[in-house]
């Protein structure tokens, strides 16, 4: 079915003229149609867009062009600016707001030839680890529906999962993409920060947030990353460094391949998710990597430390959020104040308050110095332990997830158990590490990721390893039932 | 707990952020929650550790020519404001 194809088979079928764009987005809009009202993946389904790209796509491929992506559709997690379609954000503050103008990515993948379906739901503002802070609703998990897909990714996660789409676009701040591919068991790839384009990409923590992309495989994904990539002078963060052709790299020999495990993963991991990170990591030393154990001693201090930085950022991000020039606006406000503290009080949810209010508090005069200042040293520390590990090793190696998906409402209570579901992604983001998570096996039918952390610009190294571990088990080809 | 009604108060008010009376205790109680998490970081012995703003070394804040590079673009811009007369934003007056 042309849903079990994967963007190298689907381009070479378009490029053979065996199927038209055309028909390959009016497969995924039904499959959409059918299956999205279950799972509540996607907030906005843009069908009639979609066609006219198809057909665009279609006249591309009959004037003799090719490209990996050409005519194949995608979905947008809702965080892109998408110009003329809606872009909420998961929140109900930016309910109506049509995006002005292209996102960076979205632009990209638009010259690319990317058909785009529809923009997909997310925890609010990026803000979550279960896709259950959205305002939309939350989206559950194509594997068992009383259970979450993980967020803040959540509704790309799920649609990759129940093949709404070849791929989904998705961010990770704290691990919003890896934490839900894993939760889902598809394959998702954070890169090294300032690889990819964050303009128009709505701001969540901007020295944490990074574009990514969720898909079948490290294959696929190295084709969309490849896209995606670059230097682009709109992001002041962004680095001119050079994209290196990521699909061309993915059958590099692992022979010599050093991999940290790192102890302060497998400290405390329940037995049957270690049983399955260890066999996957056998998968690997067959394959010619070697095994070390590290270190990152810093390390257990990564969550406390990103929940000072991320909503002291976030805090500053969404302090544009006022109700005066786009978004949200309360009725009937008797004041400048009224209006600012109601159109924020009334457009935001718990959760984003709760970080906005954390934020605020932690950068406020009397507390800066012990918090955001104590938070950056903090920083800076595990940022060194990583680099004197990868002196050791080429990539580290461990779960992504402490455990598989977790019911809708279990977590819901207590913001700080929520937030240790980010333990393993966490680390990454603060050190600006490129990351992939990969499916690597089952524990009571719900899927567990294999999770790979690499030196900045390391995205090659990583996927390659994926990729060959990919080719070796069939992890990442299981569909979920119903979804076949 | 360690963080009081008034504290949540005035972090709302800077924040700019209505808190109802009926939200109010769950928030203290959250708040204070997170809070007491974070305190783990004094913990940690960083003396004479730099502070890290930025994870990659050697970058730094990139500058462009000062040139216009885009035009004019407001009415589009401001198809999304709530409220907007002769190119400006409207608010409840400011002064008095």
């Amino acid at each position: 079915m042309l849903h079990d194809l994967s963007i190298g088979e689907l381009a070479e079928r378009l490029a053979g003229r065996k199927v038209s764009s055309l028909e390959l987005t009016r497969h995924f809009l039904d499959r959409i149609e059918r299956l999205n009202p279950a799972l509540n993946a996607l907030v906005t389904v843009t069908a009639d867009a979609a066609l006219a790209s198809a057909r665009e796509a279609d006249r591309r491929l009959a004037a003799g062009e090719r490209g990996r992506l050409l005519g194949i559709p995608l979905i947008h997690k809702d965080i892109f600016c998408t110009d003329g379609v809606r872009t909420s954000c998961g929140s109900r503050m930016l309910e109506g707001f049509i995006a002005p103008y292209d996102a960076t990515i979205v632009a990209r993948l638009k010259a690319a030839g990317a058909v785009m379906l529809g923009k997909a739901n997310m925890d609010e503002f990026a803000m979550g680890s279960s896709n259950e802070t959205s305002f939309y609703g939350p989206v559950r998990n194509p594997w068992d529906p009383a259970k979450v897909p993980g967020g803040s990714s959540g509704g790309s996660a799920a649609a990759s999962a129940a093949r709404l789409a070849p791929y989904t676009t998705g961010t990770d701040t704290g691990g919003s993409i890896r934490q839900p591919a894993a939760l889902t068991g598809v394959t998702g790839v954070k890169p090294t920060y300032g690889r990819v384009s964050r303009y128009g990409m709505i701001a969540f923590a901007s020295s944490l947030d990074q574009a990514g992309v969720l898909a079948q495989s490290a294959a696929d994904a190295a084709a969309v990353l490849e896209v995606m990539a670059g230097f682009d002078p709109k992001d002041s963060t962004s680095v001119d460094v050079p994209v290196p052709d990521y699909p061309a790299l993915l059958e590099a020999p692992l022979e010599g391949l050093k991999i940290g495990l790192l102890r302060e993963f497998f400290d405390g991991l329940e037995a049957r998710n270690a049983r399955l990170i260890r066999d996957a990591l056998e998968v690997l030393t067959s394959l010619g990597a070697k095994t070390l154990e590290v270190s990152l001693p810093h390390l257990p201090m990564s969550v406390p430390t990103y929940y000072v930085v991320a909503p002291a950022e976030c805090s500053s991000n969404l302090s544009r959020f006022d109700g005066v020039r786009y978004g949200y606006r309360c009725k009937e406000p008797v004041d400048l104040t009224d209006l600012y503290e109601r159109s924020r009080g009334e457009g935001f949810g718990a959760e984003v308050k709760r970080r906005i209010m954390t934020g605020t508090y932690v950068l406020s005069a009397g507390y800066f110095d012990a918090y955001y200042l104590k938070a950056q040293k903090v920083r800076r520390l595990i940022t060194d332990d990583f680099r004197a590990a990868f002196e050791q090793v080429d990539l580290l190696a461990g779960p992504t997830t402490p455990t598989p998906a977790f019911a809708i409402g279990a977590k819901v209570d207590d913001p700080v158990t929520m937030y240790l579901n980010d333990i393993y992604t966490i680390g990454a983001n603060l050190a600006g590490l490129p990351g992939v998570s990969a499916p690597c096996g089952f524990v009571d039918g719900l899927p567990v990721g294999l999770q790979l952390i690499g030196p900045h610009f390391s995205e090659a190294k990583l996927l390659c390893a994926a990729h060959r571990f990919q080719r070796a088990t069939d992890w990442h080809t299981r569909r979920p039932p119903g979804y076949e | 707990m360690s963080l009081t009604r008034r504290d949540v108060e005035k972090i709302a008010h800077l924040a700019r952020l209505k808190i109802t009376e009926q939200e109010m205790p769950v928030y203290v109680r959250s708040l204070s929650s997170i809070v007491e998490f974070v305190n783990e970081l004094a913990r940690v012995d960083t003396e004479s550790v730099e502070p890290m703003a930025h994870p990659l070394i050697g970058q730094h804040q990139r500058l462009r020519p000062d040139v216009v590079t885009q035009g004019d673009q407001h009415e589009k811009y401001q198809r999304n404001a709530p409220q907007v007369q002769a190119g400006l934003y409207v608010v409840p007056r400011v002064i008095e």
